[in-house]
């Protein structure tokens, strides 16, 4: 009883076991779901998945099956990414305890009524529990909102801090981690909204079925502009997760900080915005230029660090441009955050600026159906790249070491490209070949796709299984990272306490005549 | 490292390798077999007036018109002779054409005819159509199934009763036009593919129910005689392909809509005749060969400029019915 009980503490009490649940969560739902779509509906696993589990699974309502499917996913990553903000950003113990519970509450409601009501049959008991989940997370982001609050004087930085700060001692990293977590809470209102008005004048639609649709309806544009600013805000909240992970500091810091602060505030304006104004656009790219920018210079920051620590480690004096290259490449978990930031901009800032500055001359000269590739291609890679991130730093929190690091690491990399590169010339691919004559781009960028994505999800389910393997261990990893929480943790508490005890005796001392 | 990268390198060689080996003809470099599917491209069906539940929230919507509507998609042979009637009279020049699309302009050799323009709203992505020659069909191109021999047209012979495609808007218009007909506008044409059959307060899916079988219609993947010929996007498949009957052991389900039309899903796109305000756009309806099966659910539709063509693309006509049940020309 006490064994399970340990283990029970360690993954939903410490941040390294609340991550692991919910990739595990993601995985589940990740194998399941994709029984469902591409390759397994060809071969016709999707009819045994459906038949198997019971799934009832109506055409009009594929769209609202992907739209609970979507959010299901993306509050199990939000998730995840609240879990490491709490660790890793100084906050009282007893706001991380009460966000993480929240939160994880509010998730698992979230993914299992969802999925009940989507594809077993809408029975609104579900669908009513699927929002409460839902609102428990909003209110997890209220409480860590305020646990960021960066005025705080606790919160402030000493004058001389390497990392980014005002004058008076302002953190600018809290204050960007701020920013980006009150920006989700007014996006995610945005969604919230719209949603209420379903059945009541707002029906479900895909965004990227009226990409053509010359005006849209207010609710509509609220949609729209919300699914996009909500996973550029997932972007932004990992970008400067990995920031903090790769100990960014200095004047890159400062710069990238201060980019990333108006850079959040002027793109979830510009999205939100598209409900009234039609130059919406134009703010998004200026937005997207800043964060962009913020994002550049911590792959500079990142690269530069690993190229130095290793270096140093190896003892070289003075190394040589392959040497440097071999350092910078030594380690694939740390620098596969910024190489993934730097592919991004190949498959999916590429592209949409292509398909920005093109748009009447090439893009919507292609029928709709084309379109909407290009489209949705360059969107899930996004996504798909922010999971490779989260994957990566994971296995470094866990301190996956050696051999087992190279290969998670690499294949993660390699392949991770391997798909979305293939995507992305699959979603492109009426640039260099004619409609009749695709079938051979189809067969052989698919092909990759399916390999490299095949590749991407059997490393995981690897890792995934060598975590579980080691919660059966009694003196597993999940043991002494458990520990290691619990120590930190109790130090911290007994600092706060003291520092409590304290405040308690100045008073008693003040008031006592 | 090292290790990661060989394994890595050679799992790519195969999978290209794996790739390469694999059939990937275009559309253009096999000739199938002509299969005759017994029904008649030259039949029409009337759809009645009335409420039907029109896209995918199934909003009770209006024809106020019966009408009648094609049972199949119009065929090489049906263009062919539409082209030789339509050059015969006058109405059709063959030559150089100026196509415009977006910021671009070029040039084709194709059918041509005369076009009076549209009214122009200057929205936002809205491209001015003007009154000018356009381009009905190209007179080159893979997936071009119509010949030219300077005089007259013809349909290949393997590809007779196909849909007819690589065909613009203004091709699809000026037949349905030619012969005092129309295109469907949209909700014409989903009343036609999906019936006023309501079952659990839904309206059908696609024109034969609510769910699709891989032998219900010629799309994506769907396995039929010519995807095992072209591959995976497959090719037309000649109209009315999918009425229940065997076809050298493959077995087709009837697939009919409620009022006998076929191919109302899959095969080929179908231009509609709507010209909606503030765009250019012309929708196209039914889903192709090229489709995802939930591109096939009648609600679905694609669009694209009135100039454009393609291998996955053709049309039906539409003619109007006067209440005394006469075809109204």
């Amino acid at each position: 009883m006490k064994s399970l009980s340990t283990r029970a503490e360690y993954l939903f009490r410490s941040t390294n076991g609340l991550i692991l649940v919910a990739m595990a969560v993601v995985s589940i739902i990740t194998v399941t779901w994709g029984m469902l779509s591409g390759p397994m509906a060809e071969w016709g696993v999707r009819d045994v998945t459906i038949r198997l589990l019971g799934m009832k699974m109506v055409q009009a309502e594929r769209e609202a099956r992907i739209i609970m499917l979507y959010h299901t996913i993306a509050m199990a990553i939000i998730a995840i990414e609240v879990y490491i903000m709490t660790d890793i950003l100084p906050m009282k113990r007893q706001n991380q305890v009460l966000i993480n519970g929240t939160i994880t509450f509010g998730y698992l409601m979230t993914v299992i009524f969802g999925m009940l009501f989507a594809y077993w049959g809408q029975n609104f008991m579900f669908h009513g529990l699927f929002l409460l989940g839902q609102s428990l997370i909003f209110f997890a982001g209220i409480l860590l909102a305020i646990a960021l609050w960066p005025w705080r004087a606790a919160n402030r930085l000493p004058v001389d801090s390497p990392y980014a700060h005002t004058k008076k001692g302002l953190d600018l990293e809290r204050t960007a981690f701020f920013v980006m977590a009150v920006a989700t809470l007014a996006s995610a209102s945005f969604g919230a909204i719209t949603g209420s008005y379903w059945g009541n004048g707002h029906e479900t639609f895909l965004a990227e079925d009226l990409i053509r649709t010359p005006i849209r309806t207010a609710l509509q544009g609220a949609i729209i502009g919300h699914l996009h600013i909500m996973l550029t805000l997932i972007a932004i909240a990992i970008t400067l997760i990995v920031g903090r992970w790769m100990d960014f500091r200095g004047r890159l810091h400062k710069i990238a900080m201060v980019l990333m602060i108006v850079g959040t505030i002027v793109i979830t304006v510009g999205a939100l915005s598209v409900v009234w104004v039609d130059w919406a656009h134009t703010t998004i790219y200026v937005g997207s230029v800043f964060v962009m920018l913020a994002a550049l210079l911590y792959v500079v920051h990142s690269w530069r660090k690993l190229v130095k620590d290793r270096v140093a480690e190896l003892g070289l004096v003075r190394p040589t441009v392959g040497q440097r290259v071999k350092a910078l490449l030594h380690d694939p978990l740390k620098f596969g955050p910024g190489w993934q930031m730097v592919f991004m901009n190949f498959t999916v800032s590429g592209v949409g600026i292509f398909m920005a500055v093109k748009l009447d001359e090439i893009i919507r000269v292609w029928p709709h159906r084309d379109e909407r590739i290009t489209l949705t291609g360059h969107w899930h890679i996004l996504a798909s790249l922010i999971a490779t991130i989260i994957l990566l730093y994971y296995a470094d929190r866990v301190g996956l070491k050696g051999r087992a690091r190279k290969w998670f690491g690499w294949s993660i990399i390699i392949m991770s490209n391997l798909a979305f590169g293939a995507v992305t010339v699959f979603s492109m691919k009426r640039l260099f070949v004619t409609e009749a004559g695709q079938q051979g781009v189809v067969n052989w960028t698919m092909l990759l796709t399916d390999i490299g994505l095949f590749t991407v999800l059997l490393v995981l389910g690897i890792f995934m299984f060598s975590r579980l393997i080691d919660l059966f261990r009694s003196k597993g990893q999940w043991s002494a990272q458990l520990a290691e929480e619990k120590r930190e943790t109790t130090l911290q508490e007994i600092a706060e306490q003291r520092k409590r005890m304290d405040e308690l005796s100045k008073a008693l001392k003040e008031t006592t005549p | 490292m090292k290790r990661v990268l060989t394994i890595t390198l050679l799992l790519l060689a195969l999978a290209l390798v794996a790739a390469g080996c694999g059939p990937t003809p275009n559309i253009g470099a096999i000739t199938p077999p002509y299969i005759d599917t017994g029904v008649d491209a030259e039949a029409w069906a009337l759809v009645p007036a009335g409420e039907f539940p029109f896209g995918q929230h199934d909003h009770m919507t209006m024809v106020e018109n019966d009408f009648e509507m094609m049972v199949t998609n119009v065929t090489n042979e049906q263009y062919a002779r539409f082209l030789n009637e339509a050059l015969a009279a006058g109405a059709i020049g063959i030559g150089e054409v100026e196509v415009e699309a977006g910021e671009s302009v070029w040039t084709e050799n194709g059918v041509f005819s005369f076009y009076p323009g549209e009214p122009f709203d200057g929205f936002r992505h809205e491209e001015e159509i003007k009154a000018g020659d356009k381009l009905l069909m190209p007179l080159q191109g893979e997936g071009l199934r119509l010949t030219f021999d300077g005089e007259q047209f013809a349909a290949l012979d393997a590809y007779v009763n196909h849909p007819v495609t690589m065909v613009t808007w203004y091709g699809a218009n000026a037949f349905c036009r030619f012969n005092d007909w129309r295109l469907p506008t949209e909700v014409e044409w989903e009343k036609a593919a999906r019936g006023t059959e309501l079952v659990g307060g839904r309206g059908r899916a696609f024109p034969w129910g609510p769910e699709i079988e891989r032998n219900n219609a010629n799309y994506y993947s769907s396995f039929d005689v010519f995807v095992k010929m072209f591959g995976k996007l497959g090719n037309t498949t000649p109209v009315g392909f999918y009425n229940g009957r065997s076809y050298d052991g493959y077995q087709t389900l009837d697939s009919a809509s409620p009022y006998g039309l076929y191919d109302m899903a899959g095969n080929v796109f179908q231009w509609m005749g709507d010209d909606y305000p503030n765009q250019h756009y012309r929708h196209m309806r039914g889903g192709s060969f090229y489709s995802y099966e939930v591109d096939l659910r009648v609600w679905k539709y694609n669009s694209a400029g009135p100039q454009y063509y393609g291998p996955a693309v053709g049309f039906r006509c539409v003619r109007d019915v006067a209440n005394d049940g006469a075809t109204d020309s």
